[in-house]
């Protein structure tokens, strides 16, 4: 309820337009002048800062919003109403982007908590993983210099890494939902496990990536 | 309060057209009461061939009368110009090779094309079609057009959409939106039905190939994927069966031919033809008459197949990735509508059919679906239509160069537009007051490989110690695809100037000029227009006055009355040449005044005459 409350304070501003007090974000509410959008992701769609979103209900809110603050809708309005739907429609779409996709989500929520994300490629292998990536590096090694019989085994390795990947976001799911119920201290000890699965995450998925990239340069 | 009212009905009524400006042929269309409708010349033809000719007046020629003239006067004249939109010399040997452009001097910023003994960028020649287009919607609606939607292929880059809307600019009119021509086709498809599902849109041309999968949903067209190339479509196939026959008459004349402008647009206009035959029939033959000499080869469909199937597989690979990026298979695809000329051909259907497993929707006109869809697009625009709504992509990643010549993506391909992305600068010198970003599109690892599309020069940062300056700059793609960059200091709060170094196309000056010389030329016209009406007006109130000099009527005005009427006569042949239809009018307007009593008479007569029972002439 907390998040809510703060969702509608977030954005109060005078109306460009009619210069009423506490106009709100989007649209004027006295008079339904297009106004400044807000650029966080979640109040744009009218959210609550949840990690669990249902998608239907994200994509209804998506058209709705797109037939509104489209463009094409403001071609004969005043130049100023024009910058705000462009501004408005190109967060809109950036936003949905991100919120439609659980991992995207969940990152864009860490960095706006103050959890930067690791960018790019994370060097440090996660410890239970030293095994496989040493014996997976093995294999990779011998299929450059020719050798096929490792084939069925990178195989294995793919699939294995893939059920991880399953795991991980079965688990991911489940860290959402005690984050949306969580408060405080709590909530932000969450936050630092959803970063930590999300690294180790990372680190999985560019493996499998780096697997299948060096299957596809063995039958070009 | 009149002054108010005149605003708001010219600022909310005016029409807006759609334009589908294509290699081969352009199309402009309207939105009528029950759908849109193509706008057809004064002669009922639908598509204005997108050929030019410069005529040695200066003025130009357009569309099918040019057609004529790539054979008589291949020096002065143009074809296909939509290839060399938005590109640089480099990029474009490979149609040099192919087509007969002719590249004037100093051609190294920007390409200009020679005609005769003058020079023209293609915007500037695509405009002359614009213009074509222009004259007719605004003859046949009966008032003027000044605003439009133009198509592009959607695999077109910034530059040559840039180019396309110079283009527009400098033919008079304001092009409130670029669509991408498979979602143009996909409105005019999906307009009347109540579609739901996945359509995906194949469009083959003259010049280029697009594939875009949308889904459909309560009137809005949302793009999931699209993927192309801006450089393959009938031309390529005109081109090989061209070489061909070139190479098979040089043996059989023993003459080569291929130098030979004139004789190449002869073979050519027959080898299409016995293309566009083969759509048809099973076999047909290419006849070549030149000179007095005849050449004849039978061509049968399944040898045309063998001679196309590379240029037809071509399609496939980017089908295959939109499909991909969309992440779908080929089952989840509802339906697949064919659009462009080249998709008659029958191994292209059978083509698309085999990917798609699914019969693909020919109930089309696939020339004319494009222009349908952009005149669609124009009614979304203007408001008359309401419940449908374009949710378009961008077709090209973008992406910034950074250390060691490697793109960092910023915006990915099939992203929604509008769409954005921000990243903060800084400086690596203490003192520095520059930061150069270099702007790429494309899909490659390394800048060089990618497409240049402008250097953004960030300037006046204020001096501090290296790394200490923090520049936040926006880049933001519009619903046209067009990028749009703007900077801001952050420790300041203040806007940051950023120049803009387009790596190809014009300069904004370099339109603006074309814009005045065209409208300079326009007035011209205009002008020349008024005085040659003013003189046929002229011409008929002098010769009538002439012939009342000879009736009763003429007899009966006093002596200063006929004094007065040869005086104005006098005057308005004094200013008959002076070349200012103002003057002229006013003239006649004298002349008028003073002949009011004869004309009185002679229509005085003319009733006597009549009761007398005597036929007037
Ligand atoms: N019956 C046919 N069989 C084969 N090709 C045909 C047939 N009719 C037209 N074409 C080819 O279609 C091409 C023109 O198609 P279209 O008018 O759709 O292209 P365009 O819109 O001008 O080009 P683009 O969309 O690539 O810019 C030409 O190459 C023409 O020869
Ligand atoms: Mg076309
Ligand atoms: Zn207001």
């Amino acid at each position: 309820m907390r998040d809510f409350v703060l969702c509608l304070m977030a954005h109060v501003h005078d109306c460009w337009h009619c210069g009423a007090k506490d106009a709100a974000s989007l649209f004027c509410r006295y008079c339904n002048t297009i106004q400044a959008p807000t650029p966080d992701y979640y109040e744009f769609f009218d959210l609550p800062r949840r990690l669990a979103l249902d998608p239907e209900d994200l994509k209804n809110r998506y058209y709705t919003l797109s037939r509104l603050l489209h463009p094409d809708r403001y071609t004969r309005r005043s130049e100023q109403e024009r910058r705000f739907s462009l501004e408005a429609s190109s967060i809109l779409n950036d936003a949905y982007r991100v919120l439609r996709d659980p991992i995207q989500r969940a990152e864009y929520v860490l960095r706006e908590e103050g959890f930067p994300v690791g960018d790019q490629r994370n060097k440090d292998v996660p410890p239970e993983l030293l095994e496989e990536v040493f014996e997976l590096n093995m294999a990779l090694d011998e299929l450059r210099s020719g050798d096929l019989e490792v084939l069925p085994q990178l195989e294995l390795f793919r699939r294995n890494f893939l059920d991880m990947l399953a795991r991980i976001d079965e688990g991911l799911e489940e860290l959402f939902r005690r984050h949306d119920a969580a408060e405080g201290d709590e909530r932000r000890k969450i936050l630092a496990e959803i970063r930590s699965t999300l690294n180790r995450r990372r680190y999985i998925s560019n493996l499998v990536q780096e697997v299948d990239r060096q299957l596809a340069a063995r039958n070009a | 309060m009149s002054t108010f009212q005149i605003d708001f009905s010219s600022a909310t009524r005016k029409r807006i057209i759609g334009i589908d400006l294509g290699t081969t042929n352009s199309l402009a269309a309207f939105m009528d009461l029950t759908g849109p409708e193509i706008i057809p010349g004064p002669d009922g033809s639908r598509m204005v061939p997108s050929i030019v000719s410069l005529a040695e007046d200066g003025s130009f020629v357009v569309g099918e009368p040019a057609r004529r003239l790539l054979i008589d006067r291949p020096e002065r004249t143009v074809y296909s110009v939509k290839r060399l939109m938005g590109r640089g010399i480099e990029d474009v040997q490979e149609e040099l090779k192919l087509f007969p452009f002719r590249i004037a001097e100093g051609s190294e910023q920007v390409i200009r094309l020679q005609l005769g003994d003058r020079a023209f960028t293609p915007p500037e020649i695509s405009a002359q079609i614009l213009k074509e287009l222009k004259r007719r919607a605004e003859a046949y609606l009966g008032e003027e057009v000044t605003q439009a939607v133009i198509t592009v292929p959607a695999y077109f880059n910034d530059a040559q959409r840039q180019a396309t809307r110079d283009a527009g600019r400098i033919a008079g009119l304001e092009v409130l939106r670029l669509v991408n021509e498979p979602t143009a086709a996909s409105l005019a498809y999906g307009l009347d039905k109540r579609k739901e599902g996945i359509v995906a849109v194949y469009d083959l041309g003259g010049g280029t190939f697009d594939i875009s999968i949308l889904r459909l949903h309560e009137g809005i067209f949302e793009v999931l994927a699209t993927n192309g190339d801006t450089h393959l479509g009938g031309d390529d196939i005109d081109n090989r069966l061209l070489s061909i026959a070139l190479e098979d008459i040089a043996s059989e004349w023993g003459e080569d031919l291929s130098h030979n402008g004139e004789a190449v647009q002869t073979i050519r206009q027959a080898v299409i033809r016995a293309k566009e035959e083969l759509s048809f029939l099973p076999v047909t033959v290419i006849d070549i008459e030149y000179r007095g000499r005849r050449y004849q080869r039978e061509l049968r469909r399944e040898l045309f197949e063998n001679l196309i199937r590379d240029i037809v597989d071509r399609t496939l690979g980017p089908c295959r990735q939109a499909m991909r990026d969309a992440g779908l298979e080929p089952e989840q695809i509802d339906e697949v509508v064919l659009v462009g000329g080249s998709t008659r051909i029958p191994m292209v259907r059978r083509a698309v059919e085999t990917l798609f497993k699914a019969k693909p929707h020919t109930e089309l006109n696939p020339d004319e679906v494009v222009a349908l869809g952009a005149a669609v697009q124009a009614a979304i625009l203007s408001g008359e239509v309401q419940d449908k709504l374009l949710l378009d992509v961008t077709p090209l990643s973008l992406g910034i160069e950074t250390m060691g010549g490697v793109v960092s993506k910023l915006i990915h391909r099939n992203s929604t537009i509008p769409a954005s992305a921000t990243e903060v600068f800084t400086t690596s010198v203490d003192g520095q007051r520059n930061v150069l970003i270099h702007v790429v599109q494309g899909e490659r690892e390394l800048a060089k490989d990618c497409r240049s599309l402008a250097r953004f020069d960030l300037k006046d940062i204020e001096p501090l110690p290296a790394g200490m300056a923090r520049i936040e700059v926006r880049f933001l793609i519009d619903a046209n695809g067009i990028l749009h960059v703007s900077a801001r200091d952050l420790r300041s709060g203040k806007e940051q100037s950023v120049e803009v170094k387009p790596s190809y196309g014009l300069t904004e000056e370099q339109v603006e000029a074309m814009i005045r010389e065209s409208y300079e030329k326009a007035e011209e016209d205009l002008r020349e227009r008024q005085v040659r009406e003013a003189r046929v007006e002229a011409d008929n109130i002098l010769a009538a006055v002439e012939k009342a000099r000879a009736s009763d009527a003429w007899l009966e005005l006093s002596d200063e009355e006929r004094a007065a009427i040869d005086a104005a006569i006098n005057e308005l042949q004094m200013v008959y040449h002076a070349g200012d239809h103002h003057l002229i009018r006013a003239a006649i307007e004298k002349l008028d005044n003073a002949t009011r009593k004869l004309a009185e008479n002679m229509m005085n007569t003319a009733v006597r005459e009549a009761l007398k029972g005597t036929k007037i002439e």
